[in-house]
């Protein structure tokens, strides 16, 4: 079938960055879009507006029943979810299928497949990859011996987190069962699921994803991203190729993303994240993320291909249009999230009025924004302002462009982390490449001001 | 029609050959402003000068809407202390869905006690009492949102009713 028209169930930068390519497509694009946003950019350029619900995300752009009703009401034959709020939720491909209309995204199998972290996990073993040491508890009397087979210290992590929610470690054996109690309490008052597992915690790793495209039959990997550079598993900037991994390694890590996309017969543009373990050299299966993702601008930039419009191919049911070797690589890129929060003051979130937004141009910058003069950067949603995104043809010309970039951007009204990430471009450890999740924290500690006074030891 | 990078970009190697340092291009649809700085590096700022064509989702009957709730209007007595939201976001009262309330109409607190939350960019901000004595009324019920300095409850200092 040929896409037409398409509802955009989403907002902000990665609304603004689907309707790009549908209007360079061709394709119709329409906003369905919460009250507070109907004055958004996006909302502006898009063909047609469909007012979704009140602000909050929850009566809005998390409402499976209004994204359905927004496209019937506007005749769409799709729907793009973008990232985060529906756009990995099988109830919404499943009504989808029902309405008769596109989802862009996998199948409601796959989906489920891999939305359960332990699901997840046994699909990753089924296809040979390898996972970090650890397994489901089915009985916590079962704990002291699972975790005498992983050693210590480990991780109990809560099946239905994610994003760092619902983790805890235990480094001592006495504490393993008091632990395991806790973490099953919290994780049935926070997610309606008790079930817990065990994982090997490993002390320096990297966050390295591989980024994946399937028809349903063929696959292909567009390459590494690193996300090491991450706050509270917030990822702060990324970039692609990830640098100083061994070729060896590199190339394993492509072939196990592979090998579970075609294991998953995967449709749509997916990523598979690995916890690289530096000091054993090795890499563990960590989650695969079924959507397009915030940081897919540097794949874009060292593939010279656009992401959405693949995504949108292979949800009309068109095989890849291209192989694997057809795939080249390009150069280095970054990304710096610019989110309107005050690194000085403990990342504190600033909403706001926008006064001014003046962005660079020039050779291998992109800016991915929905900000412009007299914009409303409201409270109830994520705090992302603009993707900046370098490309050079290596590493450290990409890291200058950077540099450069940052000091030429302006953003009034609201606060924002430019001033942080000129402190990350401009640190020696980060400079080098390949460091690990653990820097981001020692880099904070060292740029936030003292503010108890004298400098003891202790 | 609207502006892409790649407009943008001609647009720029137009003008990279002329001397002039800023070029404002307005159209009915946007205003584009270029600025060259000492380096010869150029800057953008892109205002987009459409209007929205809303329509309306017939299906879906518009649920209250949990509008803002501005300063309330309870007339604060002597001694009946204000705390407000320190950010505009969702009001809660307990540390989780199905959780104890972190305070109730009678508690006692102190000065730094927790008293609620305000979810404001998905973050979650704990708010302190600010000053120490007995909650008497809460302005918000659970889960509505809050502008920035809402009153969200008062707290009886004890230093007003007596003298």
């Amino acid at each position: 079938m040929i896409i037409r028209r398409v509802l955009i169930a989403n907002r902000g930068e990665i609304a603004l960055r689907v309707l790009r390519t549908c209007r360079r497509l061709g394709i119709e694009a329409v906003l369905a879009s919460s009250d507070a946003d109907l004055h958004s950019v996006p909302a502006l350029l898009a063909d047609r507006v469909v007012r979704l619900g009140p602000a909050a995300p929850s009566a809005s752009y998390l409402n499976v029943d209004a994204v359905i009703a927004a496209a019937r009401a506007a005749g769409a034959d799709a729907i793009h979810p973008g990232y985060g709020f529906l756009s990995e939720n099988q109830r919404l491909a499943r009504a989808c299928a029902e309405a008769g209309i596109v989802f862009i995204g996998p199948t409601e199998a796959q989906l489920a497949a891999v939305g359960d972290k332990l699901e997840a996990r046994r699909h990753a073993v089924a296809a040979g990859l390898p996972v970090v040491p650890g397994g489901p508890l089915q009985d916590a009397a079962d704990a002291p011996r699972l975790a005498t087979e992983i050693g210590f210290p480990l991780l109990v992590k809560a099946v239905g987190g994610g994003g760092g929610r619902g983790m805890k470690q235990v480094h001592d054996p006495a504490a393993l069962t008091a632990t395991i109690d806790l973490a099953m309490a919290e994780a049935a008052a926070a997610f309606g699921d008790p079930r817990v597992y065990l994982e090997r915690f490993v002390a320096s790793g990297r966050h390295v994803e591989v980024q994946l495209l399937g028809d349903g039959q063929n696959v292909v990997h567009l390459g590494t991203r690193d996300c090491s550079v991450q706050r509270r598993y917030q990822k702060l900037v990324e970039e692609a190729p990830a640098p100083l991994l061994d070729p060896a390694l590199r190339e394993e890590m492509h072939r196990a993303a592979v090998a579970l996309g075609k294991h998953l017969e995967y449709r749509g543009l997916g990523t598979v994240e690995f916890l690289v373990d530096i000091e054993r050299g090795t890499f563990y299966f960590l989650e695969m993320n079924a959507r397009i993702q915030v940081e897919h601008p540097v794949t874009e930039a060292i593939t010279g291909l656009d992401l959405v419009a693949e995504q949108i191919a292979v949800a009309e049911g068109r095989p890849l249009s291209f192989g694997q070797t057809d795939v080249s690589f390009t150069g280095h890129a970054f990304e710096c999230r610019l989110n309107a929060e005050d690194w000085t003051r403990d990342f504190q979130p600033s909403p706001g009025t926008v006064t001014e937004a003046v962005f660079p141009l020039g050779e291998g910058i992109r800016i991915d924004t929905h900000l412009q003069a007299g914009v409303q950067v409201p409270p109830y949603y994520d705090s992302l302002l603009a993707k900046l995104i370098v490309h050079g043809r290596d590493r450290q010309e990409a890291l200058a462009r950077m540099r450069t970039a940052l000091a030429r951007c302006t953003i009034g009204g609201v606060s924002t982390t430019v001033p942080m990430h000129q402190a990350v471009m401009d640190d020696i450890e980060f400079a080098e490449g390949g460091v690990d999740t653990a820097w981001c924290t020692r880099f904070l500690q060292q740029h936030t001001p003292v503010t108890t006074g004298g400098a003891g030891h202790g | 029609m609207n502006l892409t990078s790649e407009d943008v970009a001609d647009i720029l190697r137009i003008v990279d050959g002329m001397e002039a340092d800023r070029l404002r291009l307005s159209t009915a649809r946007f205003d584009l402003l270029l600025v060259r700085d000492e380096d010869g590096a150029w800057s953008q700022s892109t205002r987009v000068t459409t209007e929205p064509v809303i329509v309306d989702a017939p299906a879906e009957p518009a649920a209250a809407d949990v509008s803002a709730r501005q300063d309330t209007a309870a007339p604060p007595r002597e001694g009946l202390a204000e705390v407000r939201a320190p950010l505009p976001g969702a009001f809660y009262r307990a540390p989780k869905p199905g959780a104890a309330p972190f305070v109730e109409v009678g508690s006692q607190v102190t000065e730094t006690a927790v008293v609620g939350i305000v979810e404001t960019m998905k973050l979650m901000n704990s708010v302190p009492a600010g000053v120490a004595g007995t909650v008497t009324q809460f302005c918000l019920s659970d889960g509505e949102f809050a502008e920035q300095g809402t009153v969200l409850m008062y707290v009886d200092t004890g230093e007003g009713a007596t003298s």
